[in-house]
């Protein structure tokens, strides 16, 4: 066990470091601007699209720079990036194609607020 | 330093003499088991996303919006609380509080395993001790959340109910349990807890073995091995809880 004492400590490197809160900054202002567009937008397609895609920007981060797989071989990146999209195809028939065609079919209608049906009778 | 350095590729060879995809064992077999890890919550996400997309959406003003177990919530209008204001509504604020601490907490960790990789054992030490703080606030955090949503708001949801298999219409229901609740269909709040309760205990599983290695690294055990690839994994591990949030945060939260 005398080699433990011999352990010598590398020094910081400091871009590497600097790197990380980059990183981290990013997800703050990528969070940040999901809160803008939560408030200001009107829910729909076009609002749950801008959501997940900046959710999958937030996870690329985690994954390729916080788990360091951007930086490991490429079988490994594969091995861990294929399974998933195939994973994503899944959801999107799964959630958007089954989901709406059963929808659909069981004749679930939406609810209307009485607030916006007469502003709707007025402008006929 | 030059020794360090050799130290550390020697380590990383399997038993038979090379390291498949350049990577030890043990991280290797943490990115599959992640990997099958994505998979659960990926079909949890599949069930959620298909009966909130099936089931009736509320089509108004949200302005106008009121709680009814016909239709499902719009999620600002249900996380709206903040401990220590009650009665004022803070859409998303909490939340947003917890999602900072969660990524905090996987800042720090990054750190540490840089410090590992370094073999700075003050360092390790230092910033895993964060990460264990930042993740015993999220834990505490969503117990209050849970509290918060299973006892509910001031003011009753009426909806047509079955107590004890006995049909009861125009029910006063406060809060969320497993059955019914008042903020929507009952699917809501048994998939709010289902999936937040299985990345909390993810999240606790995560903080029970950052704890561990805290006390491993603080006892000089890496040090004596050579080299800090146990900070390395967990880190893994602690990353995933991180992202799998990311996406809770977006699918129970915003949209």
């Amino acid at each position: 066990m005398e080699q433990a004492t011999s352990v010598t400590v590398i020094p910081t490197d400091k871009k590497k470091i600097l790197n990380i809160w980059k990183v981290a900054l990013y997800m703050l202002v990528i969070t940040a601007i999901e809160y803008v567009f939560a408030f200001t937008m009107e829910a729909g397609m076009l609002r749950t699209v801008i959501f997940v895609s900046l959710t999958i920007l937030k996870a690329y981060y985690i994954v390729s720079e916080f788990m360091h797989l951007g930086h490991e071989v490429k079988g490994l990146i594969m091995s861990i990036l294929l399974p998933m999209i195939f994973i994503v195809w899944l959801i999107v028939a799964l959630v958007n194609l089954e989901g709406a065609a059963v929808k659909d079919s069981r004749g679930t209608v939406d609810y209307e607020s009485a607030g916006t049906e007469q502003v709707e009778d007025s402008g006929h | 330093m030059a020794t360090t350095a050799t130290v550390g590729t020697e380590q990383g060879l399997w038993k038979g003499g090379a390291a498949p995809l350049k990577a030890g064992y043990g991280k290797l077999m943490m990115w599959f088991f992640l990997l099958s890890d994505a998979f659960t919550f990926s079909g949890l996400l599949i069930a959620y996303a298909f009966l909130r997309w099936s089931a009736p959406a509320y089509k108004g003003e949200p302005a106008d919006f009121v709680f009814s177990t016909k239709y499902w919530p719009i999620p600002e209008k249900v996380y709206e609380a903040f401990p220590g204001f009650h009665g004022v509504e803070l859409p998303l604020v909490f939340v947003g509080l917890m999602t900072f601490i969660l990524i905090m907490s996987s800042v720090t960790m990054v750190l540490a395993v840089e410090a590992g990789q370094r073999m700075d054992r003050k360092n390790v030490v230092k910033w895993m001790l964060w990460t264990v703080i930042g993740g015993i606030c999220f834990l505490s955090c969503q117990a209050w959340e849970w509290a918060h949503f299973i006892h509910g708001t001031d003011v009753a949801t009426l909806g047509d109910v079955v107590i004890n298999g006995r049909w009861v219409e125009n029910h006063e229901i406060f809060g969320a349990g497993l059955t019914f609740n008042q903020y929507g269909p009952p699917a809501f709040a048994a998939l709010f807890f289902f999936i937040t309760g299985f990345h909390g205990f993810h999240v606790f599983s995560g903080v029970v073995l950052n704890v561990i290695i805290f006390f491993n690294a603080a006892n000089g055990m890496y040090e004596k091995r050579g080299h800090y690839e146990m900070v390395e994994k967990v880190g893994l591990y602690w990353h995933f809880v991180d992202l799998v949030w990311v996406f809770v945060f977006t699918f129970f939260y915003l949209i």
